[in-house]
């Protein structure tokens, strides 16, 4: 029963992107441009906010971009896929630890560390993919949520590699010579170059066929199967991009905070990977970066608000929000958007 | 002679611009009135149990205020949670260096955390002083010169088991148990240290366990037939209980030492058996709030009074209260021997510079050193034995800062 309701709130989000993509065809083209004008003025935005803000503050919006890549790439499985994971603090960590021991150990310049984090974590998952896919629902949430619960463990089980609970120092990566960017600046614009490259393929990924095969597998897999796609095949390489995407985060992570250890990468971060995805709208692209908003700054708020009881705050926060907006701060805009336009039809002229 | 110094140093002190008045004019944090003091403290997570020392700091800094502050400035203490986080730990320093702007950070606590911080503090030149851990790495003045931690290290601790073996069990055959990470390595490096070369000899079997074992109970039947008869029980406290019950229960009665961690009478011994207990051995260096010898000490009176004023909510028994007490008059006494002219140079300077320093819930006798190639305040412990009842102090303070390696 519980399994039947944990589906259903996924439902009905589902529904929505093919019959939006036939019934609105005619006001598309004019649509689509809005949109695109709307996102090229919000990344001019995001290419002049950090001269306009001090260094502490680049860096939680570069904090923001990171863990929103790490949402796309869990919306992926959960939102688009269906399948719930509670355990992607585990690729996270993989892909910092990665890009930290190739710094360390190896010396390798730290531009290359990412992309290798990347695979590296595309092959993790899709190792983990393969018998996750003899589990279902809630029961993959368990087996996620013990690799959650072993991560630390095990990072400090190989302290020969990981430099053990004491981790591992790096410095902050400096700017390419001849950029004029502090630091701070230069992680920035890092983060939101691929924070954009990665949503852009996850775009292009996701719109298409295998956009509308993970949905069909998440609704009604029998039926998917029976129309051709190769279940198996999707959601083992869904859970190796999705895993990729949150190496990526990490390898970046690992890199703006220039420091890693075990007990960094606890249960907690899976569980707020989790809600980040919740809150900004399941399967919803958008949704990743609303849901990085709300997990970098809304425990800050709560702390400014009440020093003795933070987590009660954040609480009270996290109800309000899935209360007003149950399908999540994209859903709530898409909704939004949708009743604005029948307005505008209704009208005469 | 003495003038022309004088003259010189004044030449010099203009030609570079006035040090301490461009100090005074660029540091943050710091007006006629108000210094601004940063810290980060475990109030939520694992660790939540220690966020008790932010609130104990805070406390003791609104008595200082009350009294009128330091050289007409009042303390203003902000501390963040970062719940134990390393990530965390480095938003909220930076956030309190620069939008807060602290003058310098006080007491961040755990050893993750602040390592997360440590070369941001460093490369930024502000004080991150008496931090609360008791790694021995802190006290690094070459490498990382405005980080200071203020316990006694774990190595520190280590080295006076060792020179007490070596002085009154000569011919001890020494078997350890230690939890197979930092923190258990570390004490094992300064007891072997402490033992030397020679002393070394005397160790007959290490055993280890992983924080996630269940039970060490083969470890210490190994021990036992290993012909030790010392035993230094490196582990915390839910393995110190095991440990002490086993050998118990299997007859094996050596001589045994118990790390400070697991000094705890109620998280540790009592689990194990108070008679299993008996003869425990461990060092302390601060007064316990429950024992019957201070009951009467002025110092001990004067926190409970301060206790009840300032932080009735907290804990009358928590040893963590009288730590925070204390880091905070070390703080104190630091600031008012900067004088008026505060910048983060001179109080680092002044970190550096404190002189047999005792405070009134340290153990009788014990005196904070520091210089700038010593950056360990506290060296001084003194063994307790346990007499199924409580701790017992016995024989005199040991120094482990005479030991040429700390």
């Amino acid at each position: 029963m519980r399994l039947e309701n944990a589906k259903a709130s996924l439902a009905p989000e589902v529904a929505t992107p093919p019959v939006r993509a036939v019934a609105a065809r005619p006001r598309a083209s004019a649509a689509t441009a809005a949109r695109a004008a709307g996102l090229v003025a919000l990344v001019a935005v995001a290419c002049l906010l950090p001269f306009e803000l001090s260094d502490y503050r680049t860096f939680q919006f570069t904090q923001v971009f990171i863990y929103a890549i790490a949402l796309l790439g869990l919306n992926m499985l959960t939102g688009y896929n269906g399948q719930i994971s509670l355990g992607h603090g585990a690729f996270y960590a993989i892909g910092a630890y990665t890009t930290a021991i190739m710094i360390d150990r190896w010396g390798v310049p730290y531009g290359w560390t990412i992309p290798v984090a990347g695979l590296v974590c595309l092959l993790a998952g899709f190792l983990f993919g393969i018998p996750a896919l003899r589990l279902e629902g809630l029961y993959l949430a368990l087996a996620t949520f013990a690799l959650a619960l072993a991560t630390p463990q095990i990072l400090k089980h190989f302290d020969g590699w990981t430099g053990g609970s004491q981790g591992i120092v790096l410095s902050k990566p400096s700017p390419p010579a001849g950029l004029p960017l502090s630091p701070d600046r230069w992680l920035y614009f890092l983060s939101l170059g691929l924070l954009l490259l990665l949503f852009l393929l996850g775009w292009n990924l996701l719109r298409g066929r295998t956009g509308r095969a993970l949905v069909a597998i998440r609704d009604n897999p029998i039926a998917a199967e029976a129309m051709g796609v190769n279940a198996a095949l999707y959601k083992s390489l869904t859970f190796g991009v999705s895993a990729a995407y949150t190496g990526i985060a990490g390898a970046l992570g690992a890199l703006a905070i220039a420091f890693v250890a075990p007990d960094t990468f606890n249960v907690f971060l899976s569980i707020t990977f989790l809600v980040g995805i919740v809150v900004g709208g399941l399967a919803s692209i958008a949704g990743a970066v609303f849901g990085a908003l709300f997990i970098q700054f809304v425990p800050n708020w709560a702390q400014a608000i009440s020093k003795a009881a933070p987590w009660a705050i954040y609480g009270v926060f996290l109800i309000g929000f899935m209360y007003v907006m149950p399908r999540g701060i994209a859903g709530a805009l898409r909704l939004l958007g949708r009743r604005l336009a029948r307005a505008t039809e209704s009208r005469p002229g | 002679m003495r003038y022309t110094t004088l003259v010189l140093a004044g030449a010099l002190t203009l030609a570079l611009g006035g040090p301490t008045a461009r100090a005074l004019a660029a540091d943050p944090g710091l007006t006629a009135t108000e210094v601004k003091i940063g810290n980060t403290n475990p109030y939520s997570g694992p660790a939540s149990s220690y966020g008790t020392i932010g609130k104990a700091i805070a406390a003791y800094f609104r008595m200082v205020n009350d009294e009128g502050g330091i050289n007409g400035r009042k303390l203003n203490f902000v501390s963040l949670d970062d719940g134990y986080a390393p990530p965390k730990t480095v938003e909220m320093a930076r956030q309190l260096l620069e939008q807060e702007q602290v003058l310098f950070l006080f007491q961040t606590l755990g050893t993750p955390t602040n390592t997360a911080i440590w070369k941001y503090m460093n490369d930024q030149h502000v004080p991150h002083l008496f931090v609360a851990t008791g790694a021995t790495k802190w006290g690094d003045p070459k490498g990382h010169p405005w980080t200071m931690g203020w316990q006694p290290t774990y190595q520190a601790e280590a080295h006076i088991y060792a020179e007490y073996i070596l002085k009154h069990l000569p011919n001890a055959k020494i078997g350890i148990l230690y939890q197979n990470d930092d923190y258990g390595k570390d004490y094992l490096k300064g007891f072997k240290d402490g033992l030397g070369p020679d002393g070394q000899k005397m160790i007959v079997s290490e055993q280890t366990y992983e924080v996630t074992d269940p039970t060490v109970d083969s470890q210490i039947v190994n021990l036992k037939e290993s012909g030790a008869d010392v035993f230094f029980n490196i582990t915390i406290p839910k393995f110190a209980a095991q440990a002490i019950r086993r050998a118990f229960d299997i007859g094996w009665k050596p001589t045994q030492f118990l790390n400070n961690v697991s000094a705890s009478i109620g998280a540790a011994l009592k689990p194990a058996g108070l008679e299993a207990s008996k003869g425990v051995i461990t060092a302390l260096y601060l007064k316990d709030p429950d024992d019957p010898d201070w009951r009467d000490d002025p110092g001990m009176k004067a926190w409970r009074v301060w206790m009840q004023k300032y932080y009735p909510a907290g804990n009358l028994h928590d040893v963590n209260n009288v730590y925070g007490y204390s880091t905070a008059q070390t703080l104190v006494h630091v600031l008012r021997q900067c004088g008026p002219e505060l910048s983060r140079a001179t109080v680092m300077r002044q970190a550096a510079n404190i002189k047999d320093l005792s405070l009134p819930l340290l153990l009788p006798g014990i005196k904070i050193n520091t210089s700038p190639t010593d950056f360990y305040p506290i060296e001084q412990e003194q063994l307790a034995r346990f007499d199924g009842e409580r701790w017992v102090r016995f024989g005199p303070l040991f120094d482990a800062s005479r030991h040429p390696s700390m």
